[in-house]
């Protein structure tokens, strides 16, 4: 039945096999495909929200702030510009790395280093999501409101605490599910049918919110 | 049904097979990425040279995390248009957002005197660190 007749080769042929037989066309565990689901409708909402962020910016008369002075720190007695979000995009890369390593080691179903590695990206992200609380406080005691701030377009300040208050939500949702998940791991909840594709399900999402700060950090940090 | 357990097995061998230097190769690739980014920002880069290494470093960083830590890559082809065709569509967003913007722009320069320009505000010029009078400040701007 699959494609004898029709003369497909290479990736389109195993797209025709998987949506023409008569089985399931995703080769996958049901959780991860429902995962998998769930980001890309994810991925819309975010999206939205940057084109919302695009449109405010090319519509508006007001000047827009300099968000590499607005998120400068003072270190060593110089202001560094936007070293804060740097170093929380440095601890969100490491948190995807200790999780990457995490979902390899659950191939392997050894559970000490998957707890521990997961242990590990539930702290960095506790420390990202900490980090932002650190930058929404120094931001409002400058004056940056949803409707209002001194250094130039309202817009600013609801775009900021809109996109970043939605990625930080998602971050904090990451830490529970990461600590959830690496107790029932280490507990055994899932030895009996030593089925460890939940480290990955967790891990699609956890890079996931990874990814979408890499957009946010593009647009609405460096633009 | 015996087929989908063949396969299933198949495609579980095959992610165990990743070795874990590409792992952290893509690992350290990202910091590094994240890196010059980060440097287009500190040595203020402006205009074309600015937005678009913006944009090619993002690019770069978002598909190495799509191919490679979220597996992307290793998928069968009917999953992976499942997962990236639909948001192909918010190109189309995209385009009718920009169109929209420049004419709302164009309105509220003609029609409301707004500057088309408007002078950037320096942080350095509101904010006081030192004489901790924030709050002031921000009343004068406005």
């Amino acid at each position: 039945m699959s494609g004898e007749s029709l003369s497909l080769s290479g990736h389109a042929k195993t797209v025709v096999e998987d949506w023409s037989s008569d089985k399931q066309a995703f080769n996958v565990p049901w959780g991860k495909f429902m995962m998998w689901m769930f980001l890309v409708s994810d991925t819309f909402i975010f999206s939205c929200f940057l084109v919302g962020y695009m449109n405010v910016r090319r519509t508006t008369t007001d000047p827009w702030p300099y968000p590499s002075e607005v998120f400068a720190l003072e270190m060593f007695g110089t202001s560094v510009p936007l070293i804060l979000i740097a170093i929380m995009t440095f601890i969100l890369i490491t948190s995807s790395g200790t999780m990457a390593l995490a979902v390899r080691f659950a191939h392997f179903k050894d559970k000490k280093k998957i707890f521990l590695l997961m242990a590990v990206t539930a702290a960095l992200g506790a420390s990202f999501v900490g980090l932002q609380a650190f930058e929404w406080s120094k931001l409002i005691a400058e004056g940056v409101r949803p409707w209002t701030n001194p250094f130039g377009a309202p817009q600013f300040g609801s775009i900021f605490f809109m996109v970043t208050g939605f990625h930080g939500l998602h971050v904090s949702c990451g830490v529970i599910y990461l600590l959830v998940i690496a107790r029932k791991i280490l507990r055994g909840d899932y030895d009996k049918k030593g089925d460890y594709s939940i480290v990955e399900i967790t891990g699609l999402y956890w890079h996931f919110v990874d990814l979408v700060w890499v957009f946010i950090f593009a647009f609405f940090y460096l633009w | 049904m015996e087929n989908v357990a063949t396969q299933e097995t198949e495609s579980h061998e095959d992610e165990a097979q990743h070795p874990i230097g590409v792992y952290l190769k893509v690992w350290i690739l990202l910091f590094v990425i994240s890196g010059l980014s980060y440097a287009v920002d500190y040595f203020d880069l402006q205009g074309m040279v600015r937005w678009s290494l913006i944009i090619i470093f993002m690019l770069l960083k978002a598909g190495l995390i799509i191919a490679v830590f979220m597996h992307v890559m290793w998928e069968r082809m009917a999953l992976i248009t499942a997962i990236l065709g639909p948001p192909l569509l918010l190109i189309t967003l995209i385009a009718f957002m920009v169109s929209e913007g420049l004419y709302v722009f164009g309105n509220r320069v003609d029609y409301m005197g707004r500057p088309a320009a408007a002078e950037r505000i320096h942080v350095a010029d509101v904010i006081h660190h030192d004489e901790e009078h924030g709050e002031e400040a921000m009343e004068e701007g406005h």
